[in-house]
């Protein structure tokens, strides 16, 4: 378990994307695509042959200098960071990158890396916001359809739905293991804290999915062969970390101040699918009904009913037993904070309690975190206890 | 034409306008008069975005039509924005996120009364066009979430690619189809007639023509109007409530009337106090205006001879001076087109070739990013941007920041300084030049 862990971590810690040049090195012609973080199609760039990169900033081992100087100080850090990868050599290794539809601050950065990085693919991948198959569905297939001709094109052949399909299976996969490794730690939270669930997610990011998936099973089965204490934590979901990641030490913060985090929605990429995607039919198609039906509720995205908005973060709290929520959002996040008092207010209408702080990428002081999340997890203790 | 100390209406002027403005000032406060006696005259309301606003279409339901961000920034020129913005962070919302936010929901919760002090209705329905800005979307779900207000989503796709793809048009066009019509009949009870709708566009066109003609009068020497500051009154009603009504095309014949007369006697723009001395300088300025202090900011323009003679703020609600225009043989295509259009909807590479673009065709000295601290739309990038436009046109290109309504984030001093310190180096530039010569 610990060789798992220290893998993992060792793929996190690797700002030069070793992994990346590793996989590309074996076999010659492979291509890489980056991309950031919430949703893109992965099952597209896999099936072109491609390894899907997550890129996901600097984290807090990466010194920010020059991307610092293209943007103001009111701009959150993932996009100077990923500046910063870009412009020290470390993402040369990638031969294209997707800019999901996040925020104005991703959008922009993908006009960006067009100005910047002139060699390289770059697309900014939109989505719907509209969730009826005949309207924007039918955009969706369309845009699914230009990222499938331009990675054909990219690679010197098309894509075929065959492999596709194929893809569709890997990711099915892949999925089915991460839910596992979710309900895992939700029932025994004490068998898989999250500082490690959270380096085997990050090992996702840069391995191929095929590779991933049976790691997480084999990080499974290897927690589970070993016992660990169980502590009187308080169960806690963690929301608004989609996108720019939390530094490793306010995770384990949290967790040494007597947290459980049982449902978070750090690199939703992995999770945003909520069920298989059927393998045998036409694939985008597919892909497009699975998105616009069965995916997971962030801030990115319009909740089309007012009664829908906070019950994704209602069903993470009754579905993984937690007592309550912590909000942790960037610094300047927009579409997270934002979106918090909504939350918050659903939650306080159904008695959840909850607390709230943001973070940088590169916070180093964790002290008033430890000790919010602290008091949080006491009064919860209390609460229960009454 | 005469630059005039007297208004229309014969009140006692506080600062000098040119006739159209005050007309303008006219038109702006017409609406909120409409909007305060909506629901004593049992019409319904509805609010919507400046950027790629549907006007001609609302008024297809009989809507009178509130628009969110000129409340907040009506406010903001009024010296109200500040306390709303203080109750909205009170009520929970972050120090961190737009102040156009933060001060409509800080007007609702203080009783919802409008910038003129009129009560301004609740609306029947939000019409969130998602045009250029992704915080409009949580914007509406805000309001939605603590009014009950009902909501109709218009995504209008990102020009990623710098170009306007079939499939993202068909997608615009079927969600006014399938989606926004339908609900804007069943909430105002007003059947859809696609022939009224092109009745308002070829009114549209028409106020679109000569709107144009006044923002490029501002290729003239002595430009004979700011193309930021004084435009912000010229885009007021073509942006808002009025375009597609013949008071909109009523009053871009006037202005276009008064500015082509100003350019026959060879005068630079009108400011606050009166008619602008010797062009010294010309601008671009990409990014919004700071609204709390808009007077004291075109001061240190004006007072230095500064004029802007071209600025992205004024494509904010739509883009006409590169040919777009409503198009009543196609209406739904060409609404479509015209959200697509929107300046923020542009990537970053269309907006560095348009800058550039404008300070060829503009003759300018070089361009001034007014930077935003609440709007990442603009603002997220922009100094990538000053590079670029730099490295292409050899021009000097100079960075401030302020905010659109927070009074909390414009430092005078610190504007003043580095606005003195650009004009230093656009003469030095010009020095060099000649010398080069």
């Amino acid at each position: 378990m610990q060789q798992i862990v220290g893998r993992c971590q060792a793929l996190f810690e690797d700002l030069d994307f070793g992994a990346v040049k590793a996989w590309k090195a074996a076999e010659p012609g492979r291509k890489a695509i980056g991309y950031m973080p919430v949703y893109v199609p992965r099952e597209l760039v896999h099936a072109a042959g491609m390894l899907p990169v997550g890129i996901l900033g600097g984290g807090d081992q990466l010194e920010v200098i020059q991307g610092d100087a293209y943007y103001q100080s009111y701009i959150c850090r993932i996009p100077r960071s990923t500046i910063e990868l870009g412009l020290t050599g470390r993402l040369d290794c990638l031969d294209g990158m997707l800019f999901p539809s996040i925020c104005d601050v991703i959008r922009n950065l993908s006009g960006m890396w067009q100005l910047m990085f002139k060699d390289k693919y770059v697309r900014y991948f939109d989505v719907p916001q509209n969730y009826q198959d005949e309207v924007g569905g039918r955009f969706y297939v369309e845009e699914l359809e230009v990222l499938r001709r331009d990675l054909g094109e990219l690679r010197g052949a098309p894509i075929g739905d065959d492999e596709l399909n194929a893809s569709i299976a890997v990711y099915n996969e892949n999925r089915r293991a991460i839910r596992e490794l979710y309900a895992y730690r939700a029932a025994r939270p004490w068998q898989a804290p999250t500082s490690e669930v959270y380096l085997v997610l990050r090992a996702g990011m840069v391995l191929p999915p095929e590779e991933h998936t049976r790691l997480v099973r084999d990080y499974l089965a290897a927690t589970d062969a070993v016992s660990r204490p169980m502590r009187d934590n308080a169960r806690i979901v963690i929301n608004g970390s989609f996108c720019e990641q939390p530094p490793l030490s306010l995770i384990k913060s949290i967790e040494l101040s007597g947290c459980y985090i049982v449902d978070d929605d750090f690199m939703l990429v992995t999770r945003w699918l909520l069920d298989d995607v059927p393998e045998d039919g036409k694939p985008l198609e597919e892909l497009s009904r699975a998105f616009l039906h069965r995916s997971a509720s962030t801030a990115a995205k319009y909740d089309a009913r007012r009664e829908d908005k906070g019950q994704f973060l209602l069903r993470q709290v009754k579905g993984a037993a937690a007592e309550g929520v912590v909000f942790a959002a960037p610094s300047f996040c927009d579409p997270a904070l934002l979106e918090r008092p909504m939350l918050q207010d659903v939650l306080a209408k159904h008695g959840v309690p909850y607390t709230a702080f943001k973070y940088a990428e590169n916070t180093g002081q964790m002290a008033p975190i430890r000790e919010q999340s602290g008091t949080f997890a006491d009064s919860i203790k209390l609460w229960s206890a009454a | 034409m005469s630059t005039v100390a007297t208004p229309a209406s014969g009140r006692k002027p506080e600062v000098q306008k040119e006739d159209a403005m005050w007309l303008q000032k006219e038109l702006i406060n017409r609406n909120y008069a409409e909007l305060a006696r909506a629901r004593a005259e049992n019409r319904k309301v509805s609010a919507t975005f400046v950027p790629g606003n549907l006007n001609e279409l609302l008024m297809c339901f009989d809507f009178a039509r509130s628009l969110p961000e000129t409340n907040a920034l009506q406010n903001g020129m009024r010296k109200k924005s500040g306390k709303f913005i203080m109750d909205a962070e009170r009520e929970g919302q972050s120090e961190d996120v737009c102040t156009y936010v933060k001060a409509d929901l800080g007007m609702m919760q203080g009783g919802e009364v409008g910038p003129t002090g009129e009560p301004l209705p609740r609306p029947d329905v939000l019409l969130l066009s998602y045009t250029g800005c992704f915080t409009f979307m949580k914007w509406f779900e805000l309001i939605r979430h603590k009014y009950g207000c009902e909501t109709v989503m218009l995504h209008v796709p990102y020009q990623g690619e710098g170009r306007i793809a079939p499939n993202m048009r068909d997608y615009v066009v079927r969600q006014l189809k399938e989606s926004v019509i339908p609900t804007l009949e069943r909430i105002s009870g007003v059947k859809f007639d696609i022939d009224r709708l092109r009745e308002y566009m070829k009114e549209s066109a028409k106020a679109e023509e000569d709107l144009v003609a006044v923002l490029q009068s501002a290729k003239n020497r002595p430009s004979p109007i700011d193309g930021y500051f004084g435009a912000v009154y010229y885009i007021g009603p073509i942006f808002t409530a009025f375009r597609g009504t013949p008071e909109a095309t009523q009053y871009y014949r006037q202005l276009r009337g008064e500015i082509e007369e100003r350019v026959r006697l060879g005068k630079g723009p009108v400011t606050p106090d009166g008619e602008m001395g010797e062009e010294r300088y010309r601008l671009i300025v990409e990014g919004p205006p700071n609204w709390t202090s808009f007077r004291d900011f075109w001061k240190m323009f004006y007072d230095e001879g500064a004029v802007v003679v071209s600025s992205t703020y004024a494509k904010v609600g739509g883009l006409y001076d590169f040919g777009f225009r409503h198009d009543p043989d196609h209406p739904l295509e060409s609404l479509a087109e015209y959200c697509l259009g929107c300046y923020t909807n542009l990537n970053l590479p269309s907006r560095v070739d348009m800058i550039c673009r404008y300070i060829e065709e503009y003759q300018a000295d070089g361009l001034l990013i007014n930077s935003i601290k609440s709007c990442n739309s603009f603002s997220a990038g922009q100094l990538l941007i000053l590079r670029e436009v730099e490295k292409r046109t050899g021009k000097p290109a100079a960075f401030i920041e302020t905010d659109l309504v927070d009074p909390r984030y414009f430092s005078a001093a610190n504007v003043k300084n580095r606005l003195e310190s650009y004009f230093q180096m656009v003469r030095q530039k010009r020095g060099a030049a000649v010398g080069a010569h």
